[in-house]
């Protein structure tokens, strides 16, 4: 699990426009550390893309940071085939997407009676949450696990789900009732007076209303779930069920893994969450800073 | 009988609104409080996960105090913290000092972009595939870096440096997290405070111990405390990467726990070392939350 549990705009916008400063050699010095460190940062994305697309031969007769000799898909192919990539593909987006959602509508649930119906010891309720994911997975795994064989529901995605979606929701109402609390009350008190119930007045003005935040929520609680590792390793044994990460981090090492190929299984990991980045950058970066920080 | 006296319009006033918080507090009962309660009840008694557990006091907690691999695993655990919240936020505060201040007025807030971006790429890696890419590229035999630099070193294989590359490896994943956070909170800075620094000639330095330390002291403390827990809690990297090895010289308490869980069937001993993990991250919170309180 990342530490990424701050919601904020990863790029909002960077300095204030002003007139240059007077140009110095200096300058330079700084900004070549910093694009070296940059280098060193992507590196292992380069060299990862580079070696993936070479056939072993190829590998062991140039070094890592050669050009391919021809672009030679078969690592790809095979790793793909081998672990039913697009099956796993599949499973982590359903189980990130569903999870998502519910997290979504439970934190505006909570956030619903805690920031705007400030029911009593709301703040208990808030810190109750908030230990609740704080707390290591490693403290609830083995009853979960316990607990789901018991229920039938062990190596089911929907076990991964119901799990997630609760600690998901627990961080997403803490932050939520927050942003509630701030939610304008002559609008609901307008709403209340044209007869709306306290459920209309949910869908029909707060939902809408706060729909900027909810889908910067959606966005995180996929992202977050999606790469999620411990305990999907421990309820997804079966083929069928497995993530992404899991069926990669579990393959990793593997005696039948060759230079290529292992290189060719990161960079099928690599790809979808480079994508998601790049897809919802867009999304994150229209100034919306929910959150932790004040 | 008295005459029951008639109901409140239901959409005014307060009440009804906890009504919402039932289907979550069920769940959160089921998924969270329910389990966790189990697992510090397991973690007195001795159990191999089927049967039933036999009560056996503290002497699961006496047995971890004199562990001497309980202890090593924690002292990892600092070293992680190091590598994954105290040295991301230093230079996290440089760089993102010197990407809003400087590159960014210099330069343009384009390049300053572009070079954020580059430092926070590796965080949107699941931390497993993090963990796979670094695996392949230190690999013994056929490994990136020994084959560009010539070396014969065994990264991860060898006790003496295992812990060292997790810790590198650990640093390149987390460091772009402050950078964005940190020059996040740069923007609500008052561009005054510069300037008039500035024209009073204080130094680059000067201005960024001065202004900007203090100014985003609310992000630091939120780095520094989100980057602990997950420092503490650790575990993916160290499955994907060493598997706690060689030995255990890159065992840390999650992983530790996962192992008396599943391999070793001791689920009484991993229960209490999870209950021990669990208190430290709850008071590691709360002292976080309190210096903070303190300190504002």
């Amino acid at each position: 699990m990342t530490a990424g549990r701050v919601v904020s705009a990863p790029a909002a916008r960077v300095g204030a426009a002003r007139p240059p400063a007077p140009r110095s050699p200096g300058r330079w010095a700084v900004l070549t550390a910093l694009v070296v460190l940059a280098v060193v940062m992507l590196f292992p994305f380069v060299i990862v893309t580079l070696n993936a697309f070479k056939s072993p031969a190829d590998y062991s007769a140039g070094s890592p940071l050669s050009l391919p000799a021809h672009l030679y898909v078969q690592g790809i192919v095979d790793f793909w085939n081998r672990v039913d990539f697009g099956q796993k593909l599949w499973n982590s987006f359903l189980i990130s997407g569903s999870v998502a959602v519910a997290a979504v509508v439970l934190s505006v649930l909570n956030a619903y009676a805690l920031g705007i119906g400030k029911v009593r010891g709301r703040l208990w309720v808030l810190v109750v949450f908030l230990v609740g994911n704080t707390l290591p997975q490693e403290a609830l795994a083995y009853p979960l696990y316990y607990l789901s064989k018991q229920a039938g529901l062990y190596d089911t995605k929907l076990s991964v789900i119901l799990i997630f979606t609760v600690i998901q929701a627990a961080f997403g109402t803490y932050l939520l009732s927050s942003v509630l609390g701030q939610f304008p009350h002559e609008i609901l008190e307008a709403a209340a007076l044209d007869g709306a119930g306290k459920w209309r007045a949910l869908w029909r003005i707060v939902v809408p209303i706060s729909r900027p935040t909810l889908s910067v929520l959606l966005i995180f609680f996929f992202i977050w779930t999606w790469n999620e590792f411990f305990l999907p390793l421990i309820f997804l044994i079966s083929n069928d069920n497995q993530t992404v990460p899991v069926a990669i981090g579990v393959l990793q090492g593997e005696k039948m893994m060759d230079a290529t190929m292992s290189s060719a299984s990161a960079l099928l990991g690599i790809v979808p969450a480079v994508a998601f980045f790049l897809i919802f950058q867009r999304t994150l970066t229209r100034g919306v800073t929910v959150g932790a920080v004040k | 009988m008295a005459p029951i006296p008639a109901r409140p319009a239901r959409s005014r006033g307060r009440g009804g609104y906890w009504l919402y918080l039932i289907p979550s507090g069920l769940l959160f009962l089921a998924v969270i409080v329910v389990p966790f309660l189990m697992n510090v009840a397991t973690s007195f008694t001795r159990w191999s996960g089927v049967g039933t557990p036999t009560w056996i006091g503290f002497a699961n907690y006496t047995k971890l105090f004199g562990d001497e691999r309980f202890w090593t695993s924690f002292e990892h655990n600092v070293a992680l913290i190091v590598a994954m919240a105290v040295v991301p936020t230093i230079v996290g505060l440089v760089l993102a000092a010197a990407l809003f201040d400087y590159i960014g007025k210099r330069f343009g807030p384009r390049t300053a972009s572009a070079l954020r971006a580059a430092y926070y790429l590796p965080q949107v890696l699941p931390i497993a595939v993090a963990g796979v890419v670094w695996g392949w590229m230190l690999h013994p035999s056929y490994g990136a870096v020994n084959e560009i630099f010539g070396l014969k070193v065994n990264w991860l294989g060898d006790p003496d440096y295992a812990l060292a590359t997790v810790m590198a490896v650990m640093v390149w994943f987390q460091l772009g997290y402050p950078v964005v956070i940190f020059m996040a909170g740069l923007q609500r800075v008052d561009p005054a405070l510069y300037e008039a620094a500035e024209i009073d000639g204080a130094s680059w330095w000067r201005r960024f111990w001065h202004i900007t330390i203090s100014q985003i002291r609310p992000e630091i403390y939120v780095v520094l405390l989100t980057c602990t827990i997950a420092a503490l809690k650790v575990f993916g990297p160290i499955f994907v990467l060493t598997r706690g090895g060689p030995g255990s010289a890159t065992m840390v308490p999650s992983y530790f726990s996962y192992l008396n869980f599943f391999e070793k069937v001791n689920v009484g001993y991993g229960s209490a070392i999870a209950t021990v993990l669990a208190l430290i991250i709850v008071v590691v919170t709360f002292l976080f939350l309190r210096v903070q309180e303190r300190d504002s």
